[in-house]
Formats: C-alpha cells, sequence, structure tokens
C-alpha cells in the first residue's frame, strides 16, 4: 500500500448537513455522520494513495483526528480540504487567535495520510476522553 | 384540536425568520408540524419534543457518573463555586433571549467574572474592525427592497442561513427590486465552489487566506489604480469586471462571513471590507453586513454595551470598573493562559465548538453548563442545569443580524419545574447575596423583570 502524506491548507466551516443533525443532538447517529468527513480534491486523494470514502488520518500542529476522506459535496480545488465544523474539526483546530480572540478555524496546515484500518471515535469518546472522563461504553 | 401558531421566529441561524407556522397539539407540550422553516429550523423544533430532555440538574459525582440533584441544590452549588472563583469565566448565549443575558450581567459582576460570548469564537473579528473603522450598515430590509448587486464574501448563507437568499437577499421581490432575482447581480467570494457560489452569477475562486490582498486590489481598482496581472489568484480582468458590477450598481450589498473572520488576517480583513464599502459610496449606495451565526447572538452585542459598554470579552474581575481586550480577556486566551478558575457554559457548546485543548486547559477548574439539552459541554460539566428553551418554551426579546429586535414567542408550555435562563440567574444572584450579606440591587428596563411571576423553580 502507498503510504504516502499529503500536506493540505484545512479550512472548517458549517454546512447544513452538519446544522440539522446537531438540531437533533450532538449524539445522535446523524450528527456523526455529517461531521466524520473530510472533503478533498480527488487529484490529492490519488497523490496520497487515499481511496474515496475510506479512513484517514489527519495531523496539524496541535493534534490529529481520524475521519472519512470524500470527495467534495461542494468544490474543492486541489491544495485545499475541509472538514465540517464540529467535534472532530476541533480535534485539529489550532486555538492561536492573533490576539483576537478567534482561533485558526480556517487556513492552517495539515497532512492528511490514509488509515483504512484505524475507528473513527464517537463525540463524546472525544470529548470526554481528551479531558480523562471517557469511560467506554457508547460507542 | 392541534392549534395553529402563525407569526413564530425560529431560534436558529441569524436570520431569525418570523414568519414560522407551528402545529402545536391540543394540551400545548407537542409540536406536531413546522411550516415555512429551513430542515435546520423543522428539526430544531422537533427535538423539544425529545422525551429524554433533562428535566433537573445533575452533578458529577466522584465515580464520573451523572446524579440528579434538586433545583435549589444546584443553585447553591452555582452560587458558591463562582464566589469561591478569583476568575470565573461565563461564556455562551449563542441560543439564549436578551432577558437572560441582562440576568447573567448580575451575577458576573457580582462574582467578579470575564462575561464573554460566542462572537468571541465568531464574529469577534469583526467587532474589532467596527470599531476602527465604522459599520456602513442598514436592515435586511433594505437590502431586500434597494439591493440589486449583492456580494457574498467568506460566506455560505445556502448552508448556514438557508432562508436568507429567499427571504431577504438574491429571490425577494421588494419596492425598487421587484423583479427579484431578475434584477440582483449576486457575486460571490469563496475558496471553494459552494452551494452560495453556484447560485451567484460571478463566483470569483481566490486562494484561500488572500481575502486581504483582494479586498486592498479592489479598493485600488476602484482608485483608479494598476494592479499586477493576478491578485489572491484572480485575474487582473475579473477583479476590474467585478468593480465595475459593484460600481455601477444602484445599491451594493456586501454580506460576509466566517471566510473572513476565522482565517489569516481577522480584523484587518473586514477593516479593508469596511473601506472597500465606504470607497464604494463615493459612487453609488453601498452597504456592508456581517453574516451573524444565531438568532440572537446579536442580543449580547447590545444589551451587555447598555450595561458595560462593550459587546464582548468584559473583563469584570476587576470590581470598579469593566474592562475588554479581546486577546487578553477573550475565553480562548484566558483558557490556554490557565487565567480563570471557573467556566460557566451557557446556551452554547464550548466542548464541541472550542479547540480541543483549551476545553482541556478549562477543565481543570469547576465546569458548569447550564442548556437545555445534552450536549458535549454538558456531558463534561461538574453540573449542568437544563433550563427552558428560548423560542420554544419560553419567550423573549432577540436581535437578528441587522440588529434590529424582534419578540419571538412561545409555542409550547416549558417542562414543569424547568426554569428559564432567567429566572435560574436571578435565583443564583438571589443566593450569592444571601452568601455574601448584600443587598440584591434589581436595577430592570422593566419592572415585571424584577421577580419573575412563574413560579416554575420552588
Amino acid at each position: 500500500m502507498n503510504m504516502a502524506k499529503i500536506h493540505l491548507n484545512m479550512i472548517t466551516q458549517r454546512s447544513i448537513e452538519e446544522g440539522a443533525a446537531m438540531e437533533q443532538g450532538k449524539t445522535n447517529p446523524n450528527y456523526f455522520i455529517a461531521c466524520t468527513v473530510c472533503e478533498m480534491n480527488p487529484e490529492d486523494m490519488k497523490k496520497a494513495g487515499i481511496w474515496k470514502n475510506t479512513n484517514v488520518k489527519v495531523t496539524s500542529e496541535c493534534g490529529t483526528v481520524i475521519v472519512k476522506a470524500i470527495e467534495p459535496t461542494q468544490y474543492c480545488p486541489p491544495g485545499l480540504a475541509h472538514i465540517r465544523q464540529g467535534v472532530w474539526a476541533n480535534q485539529v483546530v489550532p486555538p492561536r487567535t492573533q490576539s483576537t480572540g478567534t482561533p485558526q478555524y480556517s487556513g492552517f496546515p495539515v497532512t492528511i495520510e490514509s488509515a483504512p484500518s484505524e475507528r473513527i471515535k464517537t463525540a463524546l469518546e472525544l470529548v470526554q476522553g481528551a479531558v480523562g472522563l471517557w469511560q467506554g461504553g457508547k460507542i | 384540536m392541534p392549534k395553529l401558531i402563525k407569526g413564530v421566529g425560529c431560534p436558529y441561524c441569524g436570520s431569525s425568520c418570523d414568519d414560522i407556522e407551528v402545529l402545536v397539539s391540543d394540551d400545548e407540550t407537542k409540536i406536531l408540524e413546522v411550516h415555512n422553516a429551513c430542515i435546520i429550523g423543522t428539526n430544531l423544533f422537533h427535538h423539544a419534543n425529545d422525551p429524554t430532555r433533562p428535566r433537573l440538574p445533575r452533578r458529577r459525582q466522584p465515580d464520573g457518573s451523572m446524579k440528579e440533584i434538586p433545583y435549589d441544590e444546584a443553585i447553591d452549588y452555582m452560587a458558591k463555586t463562582m464566589l469561591a472563583a478569583k476568575k470565573p469565566l461565563v461564556y455562551g448565549f449563542g441560543s439564549t433571549n436578551c432577558e437572560g443575558m441582562s440576568a447573567v450581567a448580575r451575577i458576573a459582576e457580582k462574582s467578579g467574572a470575564v462575561l464573554d460570548n460566542c462572537a468571541t469564537i465568531c464574529h469577534g473579528p469583526s467587532f474589532l474592525a467596527i470599531f476602527d473603522n465604522g459599520y456602513p450598515s442598514c436592515t435586511l430590509g433594505e437590502a431586500k427592497n434597494r439591493a440589486d448587486v449583492v456580494v457574498f464574501w467568506g460566506c455560505n448563507p445556502m448552508h448556514a442561513h438557508p432562508r436568507h437568499t429567499s427571504r431577504y437577499s438574491i429571490f425577494p421581490r421588494g419596492y425598487f427590486t421587484q423583479k427579484g432575482q431578475m434584477q440582483r447581480t449576486v457575486l460571490c467570494v469563496d475558496p471553494r465552489e459552494t452551494d452560495t457560489a453556484k447560485l451567484a452569477d460571478h463566483h470569483l475562486m481566490l486562494d484561500q487566506g488572500h481575502d486581504y490582498e483582494l479586498f486592498d486590489a479592489f479598493r485600488t481598482v476602484l482608485r483608479g489604480f494598476e494592479i499586477p496581472d493576478v491578485v489572491a489568484g484572480i485575474p487582473k480582468e475579473t477583479i476590474k469586471k467585478s468593480v465595475e458590477i459593484m460600481k455601477n450598481a444602484k445599491f451594493c450589498m456586501i454580506f460576509f462571513g466566517m471566510g473572513c473572520t476565522h482565517t489569516d488576517g481577522r480584523n484587518h480583513n473586514i477593516d479593508a471590507a469596511i473601506s472597500l464599502t465606504r470607497d464604494l459610496n463615493t459612487h453609488t449606495k453601498a452597504s456592508i453586513m456581517a453574516m451573524r451565526g444565531h438568532y440572537n447572538i446579536a442580543g449580547p452585542g447590545q444589551v451587555w454595551a447598555w450595561q458595560f459598554g462593550f459587546p464582548y470579552c468584559i473583563d469584570l474581575s476587576k470590581g470598579t470598573h469593566a474592562h475588554m481586550n479581546p486577546g487578553e480577556t477573550s475565553s480562548v486566551d484566558l483558557a490556554m493562559r490557565d487565567e480563570v478558575d471557573c467556566f460557566v457554559n451557557v446556551g452554547a457548546d464550548a466542548g464541541a465548538h472550542f479547540p480541543i485543548q483549551p476545553v482541556q486547559h478549562l477543565k481543570k477548574h469547576p465546569f458548569i453548563t447550564v442548556d437545555p439539552n445534552f450536549n458535549m459541554a454538558s456531558e463534561i460539566s461538574d453540573l449542568h442545569i437544563p433550563v427552558r428553551i428560548a423560542g420554544v418554551d419560553e419567550p423573549g426579546v432577540v436581535y437578528r443580524m441587522d440588529n434590529v429586535p424582534i419578540q419571538f414567542r412561545a409555542v409550547i408550555k416549558g417542562l414543569p419545574g424547568v426554569p428559564s435562563d432567567e429566572e435560574l440567574f436571578n435565583k443564583v444572584y438571589e443566593r450569592m447575596c444571601e452568601l455574601t450579606k448584600t443587598e440584591p440591587i434589581w436595577l430592570a428596563a422593566k419592572e415585571d423583570r424584577r421577580y419573575p411571576e412563574s413560579e416554575a423553580v420552588i
């Protein structure tokens, strides 16, 4: 298997799928489905040896997250990747604010590599896990 | 017989649609149908029916589990924890009414807290630019009735404000825009071909993060100077053509969003956008508006500016005067520097929407969530206090994205025993006064707000 990595510019923004699922509750399966995707250009997928609809590991300067690589639902040019705003995106969003209070939600460098055997964690597992409260259970 | 309630406000996005119709059950406890709303609003109203909605506060136990406790105990814990903290941080208010925002200010002042709202991770940079450069804005009604050129810069209303384009910006027929969409030229500036960009007549697909250069190029062309052949990935000719369209408009409306405030440049991008609007006004009429995210996120900006003189990042820990300095007194920066020792999350979800590092820092100290539903913040909290849902089972004043106040109504009866934000914060304030042996000061704009009539909290 090609273990190439690709360096992309990441943005994390709203999508209606995310908004609609969020209002059903953040532990709702629809929220998981809506937010655990990384949209990237097919050209970039090819370069990194990533099959569409398989899991990838996204690494930024401050964290990593496993999500599913998909072809963009809204066209993304090569070089740009998009994870929908939410729990998964915020595992890799740098908290630096340029002294304005607003973190770098858009426009930060990430490395994306194929990780087909890795599991995508649930929202609760990620957030409770980050603060030492995750006790297993609801997956 | 189910009742159809008309003229209901939608408590989701900044469009604050007030033409929703909701069909409720005979006993006014269930929402049966939602008409006119977008999918997000529809889901929001239906979610209020969720039988698992929390009805009692929950306190975290030593083994990590949550246990239901009475409201009195929760109020006592919240009052004592906030008073004991040297510098509590009260954050949120994306989804509550102005009455709640006003009431929370009393407990923030009493406990010497930092008071911040969701704008801090959203349109905070826009505030900074507005302080520096002014805000030549208008209401959405003016945009609907006058704008014949509409620019969406770094915003995607088809996803974030689904009914914005049909109610205000692209499709509606207004007084001077009777042909609706046929009469409007729509420009979209976005690094992706978003669904809004697909609607636009011209899509400028700029290089991500180069908004400032592009705004500057627009201004340079407008002032009659030459620009390089390509700026921010956009060819000179396209920029010139776009400027011509904006210049020849009868009324040019610029909407900007997170694409400008979340990326490099932050407030400087908005600064340039405001300057561009000012420059355009030497040729025609032009106006600019921030695409505020939530139905009442303009509310804390209004309410707290009356109370303390600042819209967000308000440090009240000095005890003598309010102090605001984003970067220093903003939630994420305070958390990253470990400068707060208690966190209160109200009507927002810091657990899901802050980057994870500040959440880890905040969790080192007491963590309280006030929210009608379970969310990521509530699931890591030491205390979760449920309240009524503003705009669904609690009425109140909200400020739309253009700072127009709208009275929202309640469509169903609240869960028995569950207070509104305002009632809860008033009780906490009273408890704080008891604990500190001081007299409560009830300075309120409305006399009937002194002691809310509802006996929900017993």
